[in-house]
């Protein structure tokens, strides 16, 4: 990548910094900001990350849960302002870097197990 | 109307402060050296030309090196002419990223990346058949019926047909700055320029 684009894009170093550290398979609680009118409230999304995708300014996750039976998932820019804060539940094991085959299982079969702890 | 050249870098993206994430192009423009004021009197309009990205003397022809040396600079690869400066610029003065501020809308002009021999689908937009059924099965995307018949008995002149696609100078017009990096002469414009990565840009105001 060129060295000016660099430049630009080391605005988000500090932004980068705030975020802890996960990758696929990782549950995470994105808490996300949302703005009706002048009121701000935060939501949370809780689920597991099934890809993390792009580089740079960029990058984004996607998280996949199970709501009411129905499988929802969302995108979220990494370096969004609109994320407030990202808190890593569990640690994942997997074997892959993207867990698009969590979409066809359901119930005990679409858990990804844990990480054992070093 | 003020102008600089640049080169064209690449894209990024920056974020508003409502969350929402910006396309952006970066531009490296300038430092530019006026290199001809030319004048109403002896060129008959009135236009100030400039050079940018420095050229090795031996790469440069005799009479364009007397062009420069005139001007007081080191051979350009590039020159423009702008018409209607705002400013009043005497020969050998230097433009750079200060001409632009944070904020200003700004017209960028590039050639855009040529396509080769294009079909009207790409080349004009034309919806092409619109389906593969009542008949069709090989000319999903092929321009239809181009005119009459025994009246008028020829094709129309600037009929939109199919042929050598991109490769024109394209200006785009109000497109905001979002940052100035004056000691990297970068300027940071708002959405996507003409033309491709190192390709010369021209940035008016």
């Amino acid at each position: 990548m060129n060295d000016l684009i660099k430049l630009v894009e080391a605005e988000n170093a500090a932004r980068r910094a705030e975020l802890p550290e996960f990758s696929a398979g990782d549950t995470l609680n994105v808490h996300v900001r949302i703005r009706e009118g002048n009121k701000e409230r935060i939501q949370v999304f809780q689920g597991t990350v099934i890809q993390r995708r792009n580089s740079g300014a960029g990058e984004t996750f996607t998280v996949r849960k199970i709501s009411n039976g129905v499988g929802v998932e969302r995108i979220f820019p990494l370096l969004s302002p609109n994320i407030d804060k990202i808190e890593v539940l569990r640690k994942g094991r997997v074997r892959r870097a993207r867990l698009f085959y969590l979409r066809g299982k359901h119930g005990r079969a679409a858990k990804v197990k844990e990480a054992k702890k070093k | 109307m003020s102008g600089i050249i640049g080169k064209k870098i690449g894209m990024t993206s920056l974020y508003n402060a409502d969350g929402t994430a910006v396309p952006c192009t970066l531009i490296e423009a300038g430092p530019c050296v006026v290199t001809q004021v030319k004048t109403v009197e002896k060129e008959g309009y009135s236009a100030i030309q400039l050079g940018y990205g420095e050229k090795k003397e031996k790469h440069t022809s005799r009479p364009l090196l007397g062009h420069f040396k005139k001007a007081g600079t080191t051979p350009k690869k590039k020159l423009v002419e702008f018409k209607s400066f705002e400013q009043s610029l005497e020969l050998g003065a230097v433009i750079t990223t200060e001409l632009f501020v944070e904020g200003d809308f700004v017209d960028a002009i590039g050639t855009s990346k040529g396509k080769g021999f294009q079909g009207v689908v790409k080349r004009h937009g034309f919806g092409g058949v619109g389906g593969q059924t009542h008949g069709q099965h090989n000319r999903g995307r092929h321009p239809g019926s181009i005119g009459a018949c025994s009246f008028p008995s020829r094709v129309f002149k600037g009929l939109r047909m199919a042929g050598r696609t991109g490769g024109n100078r394209v200006k785009v017009q109000n497109l905001q700055v979002l940052k100035v990096y004056a000691e990297k002469n970068l300027i940071v414009v708002s959405g996507s320029v003409p033309g491709a990565k190192n390709s010369y840009v021209i940035l008016e105001k």
